[in-house]
């Protein structure tokens, strides 16, 4: 790890903001040998409002969808003037920047094949301008735009299976991560940098304005979702399921869903959070979340 | 030494004498033979470049911004709905003063869907802080890639250039071409140094939220930016007539014998060419005629364009695209050279023709001229089939 | 030339976010600390900094007191007090 701080602090997100403190992780573990191109999102509003920039190595901001597109050309003029092997290029954005508007560009980018990792900072909802619905946003959450009422219980669809997605384009690593385990996070980074090829991590980043609750909640809101088995840790390489981090006892989801105001309204209905449960109970089958009963204990 | 190429064989080889070193571009007709041949160079070892094929303009547009702004020369090139769906990057990447060149071979914008020329597609972005040149043949479009790459480059310009060529007419037309050598190019455009990139040895933050505290500055500098080309782009014509030979006078506009005429039809690109055609024809019967031909349409060349026409008795613009509901684009610039002036022509008329790849012909230019009469034009479409425009809708 | 809006690392002061806290900052008393620097890993500003459990301190000039440090310390080392209450903002 360099000593030079490469995310400086006087940044403007959100007090208890995860994606700021997972954005700082990530360049903490690329290193000072990595260019970032960054979608226009939080992330981007709160680290480079002019004059001020939070990022101590080389980033750039074009456009909203279009980072996956300007990261290919930045590998593309390293490799031009042969200083790709030294240098990391990072592609970042949120969950709408990735998984809706952004999705063409990053598809063209992980089928050519560049030598980029790509981050989704998963925040499900568009946070930026003001808590709209994504298409990471879960099942049955109340967002501005997918406002519970009494005929609808919140979002009505599922997260769209982005980790999925990325690896069904047949590239050599992806990962989720998530805030609530900081030192997971850095560790699939530097796995990532140093698998040439494309690469794809999604990381949980809650965020205490959007999911409402308090600052100081963020790592354990994050924590819950995967300790539940909404936000399965797993990785992919060269297209198999290498890896998932397992529990030897899996929380219900309710004890997740109950610590945010974006889930409140679901909190008197079993019916619904059945539904979540089954989401949950899915995952930990296809993934295999639940850890066998350990020998030594 | 002149070569009988294709309009766009003869773009590919200029570029390549310009060394990019990144290329990045989406198929759309009539565009796609540049790009094909300049794929072809690179695969068969001519040309020292990335090519990156994307999966979008708008990603083409991205990948070229993404490798400049890394320090790096890059071309694209697109049409039509092409340079549309690039929209926002190109405002984007003017903004970011990344001074990269592309080409647009002019093509009419759907619905209904039609890939002939007109000049529509590249009109239609003129306010977004890109230098446009427009090409009258194929010789100038080739030129005109070496005069965009040089200006965009100076430190003191720092903005895209697009050059525009009509599709179909100039990309798949053929013609003797005087290909420059590499020795010249190299001493015309020198190797691209940029004043700031992406560089782990020196890390900065560029693309950075503006606030209304500094927002218009960026805006009000382009501008200011866009006056001093009237200088430059002058001075970069000079140098290329210097190394090149060839001349384009000021390398803003063309006058063709506009010195004692008192017809003269301003209009920009292939349609030139057969303005001199009728011009010459009519000069040959002792009418005093006239062609003056816009390169430049950003910057507007207005005092330019005021000094040549102030003293002409009537003139006509003619129009490859049109501004719906409002006059046509080149026709608003020509009349407001005029604007609180001493001086004007006593009639200003314009004419929209060309549209969708429609011919205009030598009998399309005569009937302009003719059609120059005491009475002004406001805004006419020239060539229309009046027997469609009486059918309707579900019949 | 002014537009492109280009940012040195070293020309950017950032904003002295520390302002925004509003009732709690955290407080560390330095009893129980093991030096874990779980604080540091998961502080979203990066204003913790330190080596050790003697050298680790915070900057209040950037902390926005959103209490994450608190929340991890494995020794309730780090208490989340009034900011009204007593000890120095520095």
């Amino acid at each position: 790890m360099d000593n030079k701080i490469l995310f400086k602090p006087g940044h403007t997100a959100c007090a208890g903001c995860a994606q700021s403190l997972a954005a700082r992780l990530v360049i903490e573990a690329a290193g000072s040998n990595t260019i970032i191109a960054n979608n226009t999102g939080c992330l981007e509003v709160f680290s480079t409002k002019f004059p001020d920039s939070a990022w101590n190595v080389p980033w750039i901001h074009s456009l909203f969808e279009n980072c996956a597109a300007v990261a290919s050309g930045i590998e593309a003029a390293l490799i031009y003037l042969g200083k790709k092997d030294a240098t990391n290029v990072i592609a970042q954005a949120g969950d709408g920047g990735t998984a809706d508007i952004g999705l063409q560009a990053l598809s063209g980018m992980l089928e050519r094949g560049h030598d980029i990792l790509y981050i989704c900072y998963d925040n499900e909802a568009y946070m930026n301008t003001g808590v709209q619905r994504s298409g990471l946003t879960p099942f049955y959450t109340n967002t501005t735009t997918s406002p519970i009422s009494a005929r609808f219980p919140g979002n009505l669809r599922p997260k769209k299976p982005m980790p999925e997605i990325a690896n069904a384009h047949g590239i050599p690593y992806v990962a989720t991560a998530s805030a609530g385990f900081p030192q997971d996070i850095q560790r699939k980074v530097k796995k990532a940098l140093s698998i040439k090829g494309p690469k794809y991590m999604q990381i949980h980043v809650p965020c205490p304005l959007g999911w409402r609750h308090e600052s100081g909640q963020t790592l354990a809101v994050a924590k819950l979702a995967v300790e539940t088995g909404l936000y399965p840790l797993i990785e992919y390489e060269n297209g198999k399921l290498s890896g998932a981090r397992k529990f030897a006892q899996l929380k219900p989801v309710e004890e997740y869903l109950k610590a945010q105001g974006r889930f409140k309204h679901l909190l008197g209905d079993p019916e619904s959070i059945k539904q979540i449960q089954a989401i949950a109970d899915n995952n930990i089958l296809k993934y295999n979340l639940k850890a066998e009963a350990q020998k030594s204990d | 030494m002149k070569e009988f190429l294709e309009g766009s064989r003869a773009i590919a080889e200029v570029v390549k004498l310009c060394k990019p070193g990144v290329i990045s571009a989406y198929p759309i007709t009539p565009q796609t033979h540049i790009v094909e041949e300049l794929a072809s160079m690179v695969a068969n070892g001519e040309l020292s470049a990335q090519f990156v094929n994307v999966e979008s303009e708008h990603s083409a547009a991205s990948v070229v911004l993404g490798a400049q702004a890394t320090g790096v020369r890059t071309f694209t090139a697109t049409s039509s709905q092409g340079l549309f769906y690039m929209m926002e990057v190109l405002f984007n990447i003017a903004g970011m003063r990344l001074p990269l060149v592309l080409t647009c071979a002019n093509r009419a914008i759907s619905a209904p869907i039609n890939i002939w020329n007109d000049q529509q597609d590249s009109i239609s972005l003129r306010d977004s802080g890109w230098i446009q040149l427009y090409a009258e043949n194929i010789q100038e479009s080739a030129d005109l890639h070496l005069i965009a790459y040089r200006l965009s480059e100076d430190k003191s310009i720092m903005l895209p250039t697009m050059v525009c060529m009509d599709g179909f007419i100039l990309t798949h037309g053929m013609e003797a071409v005087d290909m420059p050598k590499q020795e010249e190019v190299d001493k015309f455009l020198p190797p691209y140094k940029p004043l700031y990139k992406l560089d782990t040895a020196e890390p900065l933050s560029m693309g950075l939220l503006a606030d209304p505290d500094y927002y218009m500055e960026t805006r009000f500098a382009i501008q200011e930016t866009f006056k001093s080309l009237l200088k430059a782009i002058p001075q970069v014509n000079a140098e290329f007539k210097g190394v090149f030979g060839r001349d384009y006078g000021d390398g803003l506009v063309e006058e063709y014998y506009t010195k004692d005429a008192q017809k003269v039809i301003v209009a920009m690109g292939s349609v030139c060419g057969t303005i001199k055609e009728v011009v010459d024809a009519q000069r040959a019967k002792g009418k005093k005629v006239g062609l003056l031909k816009v390169i430049s349409y950003r910057p507007f060349p207005y005092a330019r364009v005021y000094d040549i026409l102030k003293d002409v008795p009537r003139v006509a613009v003619l129009d490859k695209a049109v501004s719906l509901g409002a006059y046509a684009p080149l026709a608003v610039e020509v009349k407001a050279a005029f604007s609180g002036k001493q001086k004007a022509p006593r009639v200003v008329s314009s004419f929209v023709a060309g549209l969708g790849g429609r011919d205009i012909t030598l009998e399309s230019i005569k009937e302009i001229f003719l059609k120059l009469t005491q009475k002004e034009a406001s805004l006419e479409f020239i060539d229309l089939k009046p027997e469609l425009l009486t059918e309707e809708y579900g019949q | 030339m002014f537009g492109p809006l280009i940012v040195k690392p070293a020309k950017s002061k950032g904003s002295k976010t520390g302002s925004w806290r509003v009732k709690l900052r955290p407080e560390f008393l330095k009893k129980n600390c093991i030096g874990c620097k779980l604080c540091i890993s998961v502080c979203p500003e990066a204003c913790i900094q330190g080596k050790d459990k003697e050298t680790i301190k915070i900057n209040y000039e950037y902390c926005k007191g959103c209490g994450l440090c608190s929340v991890i310390c494995p020794k309730s080392d780090i208490l989340m007090l009034e900011e009204e209450s007593k000890g120095d903002k520095k």
